[in-house]
């Protein structure tokens, strides 16, 4: 099978602001995206995937434009935006591309504070989900359950995700530092990043007594508000809100500042110059650096949280490059499996390891049988094809059947199980 | 007499030697021994005090020895009470180096035991001077509360969070503990003035005279009372707090020793 056949076709916050990926919306429910995606012509296998900061169609489709910009027009459909600027804000990954997008997703490499470990869950939610729907056939299958074990391989073999986690338990840390006791203080969420998101869990497991979720769409508020069981506003009541929260964790998408200095004197007045603790780790950033300025306010950025974790930021570049290196290496792998995926490569495969074996085993029985003449040598050697042949003559007969391209895949994939031709050093092939 | 005071004085160092060390190293029992050796220092320093009362007939706060002395013993008191109720971390490595450095204060004062002149006779010297020392010791604890939130703050705002932000309390202790100290401390510096006033009046015959100490208590007063006040109306907290706590003490030095030094005074024959 062509490895052009995988695509992957999506928006995150690297190629779309926020206010683009939030008219996507597909908030809660993704069966109904899933479904859709599914029934378009030409599509064979497909995962959906939609957190706060990409959407994403995993594809394994004809190989002709035709699917793809179907799913496009579909995911944009009620969008509003003109062709164009759907282009513009999309990345469509083909083949070794795509598979490497779904290494470096899962494995954190792609989120907006690298290493934060809930993307992976939710690539696993929505692989769940389209098995669920059987929208999931061989190689999303190996693919997906392939990227899960990268991602394994990276957080055990790099750093990367410990500082992730470290950032918002510095974070948590730091709250702690300034207000002692968290229990009854309230934390403000600007925007829904998963980083925000993790630091919010953290803050609950220390005791905080209330999260105030404010976002552009109320809705998606609401979704996150419902999650931690709080308390939903809109991003314009960001300053107002202010008056009554003890912490901010703002992680909106914004092109510029949502918060400046001016706005928040006033604001410690009515506070009765309670302290206030704001997070910054938006990318840009979301509030002004001259905050830190004010009497009794507290602002730390994603970097200034990292340099209190004492990650050094050349020790993160060498993390970085070592599990970019464990993606490409895992990437080829993937695309040499994907390449035997095809009727001709097994074939082969299958009849080399059938010769192996003949070979050695033959070796070894003449081993023990000195006294054979060259004929008795030459008839045993026939036998041994003989057999061979014959045992094989079904199994291809069954490769070569007729079918549905996805039939033929599975019967593919049986086959190679059966003869375990993707062992390689007793390594599972099951991923 | 001396033996006991200088065993005291070494009591106090070795518990204030302790207390650094341990803040440096957080060996958790250096600080165990620290506690103790301040509570037996403490203890000593209560015999003392008794012993000298009884050698010279009077409450022993007549001379700058014993003002200092005292000061230092209330200073032990409140801290050790204080930690008994309410719990601030590394709170003694801020305190015992404030009382040694009162009793090394002490020990270079003129030890010998001074006969009070007759207008000093009076109940009113046990009540007015140790009210007002003890005031003193409370708002020595605001201020080392002042310097821990400085401290801490300091490392917060500038992000670099290093030896002490490990080692103090989180911004919210050390505010309350501001709170605390002052809460107490403030009306019994009210008392202080008030029974020195009702003193003057039965001694010299008037209640206040304008003399430079009497003023400079009124100017801490007012000073204690301005933070107070400004706490509990427009929230003036933390950073602010323990700045003005810090300032408001160097007022209570001032009225303490500088106005002995400088001004002078009916006060000036006395701590």
């Amino acid at each position: 099978m062509p490895a052009e056949k995988i695509a992957c076709l999506g928006v995150n916050h690297h190629t779309a602001p926020v206010a683009v990926r939030e008219r996507l919306a597909f908030s809660g429910d993704c069966s109904r995206p899933l479904a859709a995606i599914k029934e378009l012509a030409g599509c064979d296998e497909c995962c959906f995937l939609s957190t706060c900061n990409r959407v994403e169609a995993l594809l394994v489709a004809d190989p002709t434009a035709e699917t793809i910009k179907a799913a496009r027009e579909f995911l944009f459909a009620g969008s509003g935006l003109s062709e164009r600027e759907v282009e513009q804000y999309t990345y469509l990954h083909i083949g070794s591309a795509a598979v490497r997008h779904v290494f470096r997703v899962a494995a954190s490499l792609d989120s907006m504070v690298v290493g934060e470990p809930q993307i992976l869950g939710q690539l696993k939610d929505a692989y769940r989900l389209a098995v669920e729907h059987n929208a999931a056939g061989p190689v999303l299958h190996r693919l997906l359950s392939k990227s899960f074990s990268v991602a394994k391989r990276i957080r055990t073999e790099t750093s990367i995700g410990s500082s992730a986690v470290s950032i918002s338990y510095a974070a948590v840390q730091l709250a702690r530092k300034i207000f002692g006791d968290l229990s009854g203080r309230r934390v403000l969420l600007a925007g829904a990043g998963e980083m925000a998101e993790l630091a919010a869990e953290h803050l609950l497991a220390q005791g905080i007594g209330k999260v105030v979720v404010a976002n552009r769409t109320l809705e998606r508020a609401m979704n996150l508000a419902r999650r931690f069981n709080g308390e939903a506003v809109g991003l314009d009541e960001l300053v107002p809100q202010l008056a009554g929260v003890d912490i901010l964790i703002s992680s909106t998408g914004a092109p510029g500042l949502i918060l400046r200095k001016e706005e928040v004197r006033p604001i410690m007045r009515q506070r009765r110059h309670q302290p206030l603790f704001l997070i910054d780790i938006a990318v840009p950033r979301d509030l002004d650096p001259g905050l830190n300025d004010l009497d009794n306010v507290y602002l730390y950025d994603i970097d200034d949280l990292r340099q209190v974790v004492e990650v050094n930021k050349a020790q993160r570049k060498q993390e970085a490059d070592k599990a970019e290196r464990i993606v490409a290496e895992e990437t080829i792998k993937f695309d040499h499996w994907l390449a035997n995926m095809d009727l001709g490569p097994t074939i082969a495969e299958l009849r080399r390891k059938a010769d192996e074996i003949r070979r050695a085993e033959t070796a070894k029985t003449l081993a023990g049988l000195p006294d054979l003449g060259l004929e008795g040598q030459k008839a045993l050697e026939l036998m041994g094809n003989a057999m061979l042949n014959k045992l094989l003559h079904h199994p291809m007969l069954f490769l070569k059947e007729e079918g549905t391209p996805e039939e033929k895949r599975r019967n593919l994939l049986l086959v190679r199980k059966i003869f375990g031709l993707d062992q390689s050093g007793g390594n599972g092939n099951g991923g | 007499m001396d033996i006991l005071f200088q065993l005291v004085f070494a009591a106090y160092l070795a518990a204030t030697a302790t207390a650094l060390v341990f803040f440096w190293t957080l060996n958790q029992r250096l600080r165990t021994v620290s506690r103790g050796l301040l509570l037996v220092a403490g203890l000593l320093h209560t015999g003392y005090l008794v012993a000298r009362a009884v050698v010279s007939g009077h409450t022993p706060i007549a001379s700058s020895h014993e003002a200092v002395s005292f000061f230092a013993w209330a200073l032990t008191w409140a801290f050790l009470i204080f930690r008994w109720r309410y719990r601030v971390k590394n709170f003694g490595a801020f305190v015992t180096p404030m009382i040694t450095i009162l009793m090394i204060v002490a020990l270079f004062s003129p030890r010998q035991v001074v006969d009070l002149p007759p207008a000093l006779q009076s109940w009113w010297l046990p009540a007015h001077a140790s009210i007002a020392l003890m005031a003193n010791a409370m708002l020595a604890l605001a201020f080392c509360g002042g310097i821990m939130f400085l401290l801490q703050e300091r490392e917060i705002k500038r992000k670099r969070l290093g030896f002490f932000a490990e080692r103090l309390p989180s911004l919210e202790a050390l505010d309350n503990l501001n709170q605390h100290c002052l809460s107490i401390g403030f009306p019994l510096l009210t008392m202080g003035i008030i029974t020195g006033s009702v003193w003057a009046r039965q001694a010299w015959g008037a209640y206040w005279q304008w003399d430079p100490k009497e003023t400079w208590s009124l100017i801490t007063w007012l000073i204690y009372a301005a933070i107070l006040h400004q706490r509990f109306t427009v929230g003036w907290r933390r950073r602010r707090a323990a700045i003005m706590a810090i300032v408001g003490f160097g007022a209570v030095l001032f009225t303490l020793w500088g106005v002995n030094f400088f001004l002078g005074g009916v006060h000036s024959y006395a701590g």
